[in-house]
């Protein structure tokens, strides 16, 4: 039984995930061999699907990254530091509201777009962690929750932006080179870049002082208070951290769809980061990517075959739940150790 | 007339804070006593609302349909509670997050396939008509039968809870479960039994809300927030906090929804004063949410104390 304010215990680390000092051990190289394959893989993507002749594929491509870096930052906040945050959708919202705001405005600039985007999700993250932070378990879900489901109504409110039909718009952000994120490819290749940035810091940040400082926290936040830690400081620095990384890949997301709408802060689309993260594995460096990957194309499946695709998807996490425990990346590893 | 509308307003409020009373009750138990986050609650809600409509337009009656609803629902919930939900009370609240949320798609999808995306369902006749209650004020009868079953409905779990040995059992489960079972108690029976009731109960307000709101797939998403809302404040695990807690967040949503934009109107030109007023209505309840936890972090009635 877990105690009630407990919300989750992290399973103990396994794997080169954690940090450590870098051991050569043959697994490490293995999993560098992986990465590399994986990066060229996802570089040769679209060229792949030029030539099959499946190009429609290309923009569902960028669709698994704009999830898979808004998975990503969720599993900062919820993974690593170990706050179980059911409104991570506000700053995703927040990040493709703001974009969608100044293009239809008539501002196109790309780098104005990231700074505001950056600048209203950070201070929105600041805000709302700032309150959330002093609660703990399922109080802290709730009104992580309960923050979210404000700007829900807010947007539906603001009819001059669409209001609950949501806003249009025409143009995208302008990202200079004279490159046009109508494009499919090239938004791929911008998600990718901005998914690649925010893996490497990631892979950076867990072994650093400040990523053993948050997991320390995480495990035990009383024994890191009394080494002297700011233990409130550096939750709400990752909190509002990923935020701000949310609110990016909801920039990303209505350049994407030309469409942005206040379904994206809807408590179902928190609801559904936390099951991409859940289900690729929590406190994994990968578990967003692969979460997003696999929750997106079996969707995509399964939606070809029939139009009941929530009903098997609903089943597979499910079986997922009951038999996988440490999530997708919890399976891998099960093989690498095997 | 603003006092009668305002009396108006207020009945609507306690009307729909009683349906949410309905929803809150057994999601506050489940959530106290075995400290288990059932997202799926809402979709018992949808489940009684369709079985309802079902059988309404099989019997042709509204009363077989919203008791064998009730029937139905209680039996498919405890069916839900031993063979999967039961599985979950021992692991973290993110296995149970995802899934229950499974359990959302399942369930959506499943009455999808069985009832359609949407059934009518509509107040029997005799009941279509509006009432008198003061001299000026005509309230509709559907609407004041909600009102009675619904507060003959708390006042019965009231008494259940306060007055008999299951209820008692059932507090004691909330206080300190471990304690419970050492006292020899089968939690775990009692606990379906717990879970019966709160879906037949989530069945209840389907069926009745039914034919006020509409019977869509879907529907029971929104309020399971609401519900959530309703048992942070009332503190979790209380049926008394449940209860105030519903009457509380219905009144605020609905004298939000239009008296607000009575007095805004005063001051905004009208399509803004009709946007605005259901927005801050619904940013209300979780702004006062917000403040309880705020001032206390357990609730207004903490179940463990």
């Amino acid at each position: 039984m877990t105690t009630p304010d407990a919300a989750w215990r992290p399973p103990p680390p396994r794997g080169g995930d954690t940090g450590g000092p870098a051991k050569r051990d043959p697994r490490c190289s293995l999993g560098r061999i992986a990465v590399v394959l994986l990066a060229l893989a996802a570089l040769a993507l679209p060229w792949l699907m030029h030539t099959l002749g499946a190009s429609f594929y290309i923009s569902f491509a960028g669709r698994v990254l704009v999830y898979a870096i808004a998975a990503t930052s969720l599993n900062l906040v919820l993974g690593y530091g170990g706050m179980v945050s059911f409104g991570h959708a506000a700053f995703v919202g927040l990040g493709a509201y703001v974009t969608g705001v100044m293009i239809s405005e008539g501002v196109l600039n790309g780098g104005a777009h990231l700074l505001a985007t950056l600048l209203v999700s950070g201070v929105a993250a600041a805000v709302i962690g700032a309150i959330s932070l002093r609660t703990r378990g399922v109080y802290f879900i709730m009104i992580t929750l309960a923050f979210a489901q404000m700007l829900f109504y807010l947007a539906n409110s603001i009819k001059g932006y669409g209001g609950d039909e949501g806003l249009n718009i025409r143009a995208r952000s302008a990202i200079g080179f004279g490159l046009d994120l109508k494009d499919p490819t090239t938004f791929y290749f911008v998600a990718l870049a901005v998914l690649a940035a925010c893996l490497w810091a990631l892979a950076r940040f867990v072994p650093s002082r400040l990523g053993r400082a948050v997991l320390a926290i995480r495990d035990d936040e009383q024994r890191a208070e009394a080494l002297g830690f700011a233990t409130f400081r550096l939750r709400w620095l990752v909190f509002v951290v990923a935020g701000m990384v949310a609110g990016v890949a909801g920039a990303l997301s209505v350049n994407q769809q030309g469409y942005v709408s206040p379904n994206v802060l809807h408590w179902t689309a928190s609801g559904t980061l936390m099951v991409m993260v859940i289900l690729g594995g929590v406190a994994t460096l990968w578990g967003g990517v692969l979460g997003a990957a696999a929750l997106l194309v079996l969707q995509e499946v399964l939606s070809s075959y029939t139009s009941h695709w929530e009903f098997w998807t609903g089943w597979v996490l499910l079986a997922v739940v009951l038999f996988a425990r440490q999530g997708l990346a919890g399976l891998l590893r099960g093989f690498k150790t095997r | 007339m603003p006092t009668l509308l305002i009396i108006e307003q207020l009945l609507n409020g306690l009307q729909f804070g009683l349906m949410l009373f309905l929803l809150a009750a057994g999601l506050t138990l489940v959530f106290g006593v075995m400290d288990m986050i059932n997202l799926a609650h809402g979709s018992l809600y949808m489940v009684g609302a369709f079985v309802a409509a079902w059988l309404l337009s099989l019997t042709g009656s509204f009363v077989l349909g919203v008791l064998g609803a009730i029937a139905l629902t209680a039996v498919f919930g405890m069916l839900l509670e031993t063979t999967l939900l039961r599985t979950l009370y021992t692991r973290d609240h993110l296995s149970q997050v995802l899934a229950t949320f499974a359990l959302i798609l399942i369930l959506n999808d499943g009455v999808k396939m069985v009832f359609g995306t949407d059934l009518p369902l509509s107040a029997p006749e005799a009941l279509s008509g509006p009432v008198q209650l003061l001299p000026g004020l005509s309230y509709p009868s559907y609407r004041l039968l909600i009102l009675g079953v619904g507060l003959t409905i708390a006042v019965l779990m009231y008494l259940l809870v306060t007055r008999t040995r299951l209820g008692a059992l059932v507090r004691a489960g909330a206080a300190n479960r471990v304690m419970t079972e050492a006292m020899g108690v089968n939690v775990k029976r009692l606990f379906t039994a717990v879970f019966g009731i709160g879906a037949g109960l989530c069945a209840v307000a389907g069926a009745l809300l039914g034919p006020l709101l509409a019977v869509q797939v879907g529907m029971g998403e929104n309020i399971l927030i609401l519900a959530f809302v309703v048992i942070v404040i009332g503190g979790i695990g209380s049926i008394r906090g449940a209860l105030i807690g519903s009457i509380l967040v219905g009144c605020v949503d609905t004298l939000g929804r239009t008296l607000l934009q009575h007095v805004l109107r005063e001051f905004l030109p009208p399509q803004w004063a009709s946007a605005a007023g259901p927005a801050i209505a619904s940013i209300a309840v979780y702004v006062f949410m917000a403040v309880v936890l705020a001032v206390k972090p357990q609730g207004l009635f903490p179940a463990r104390s």
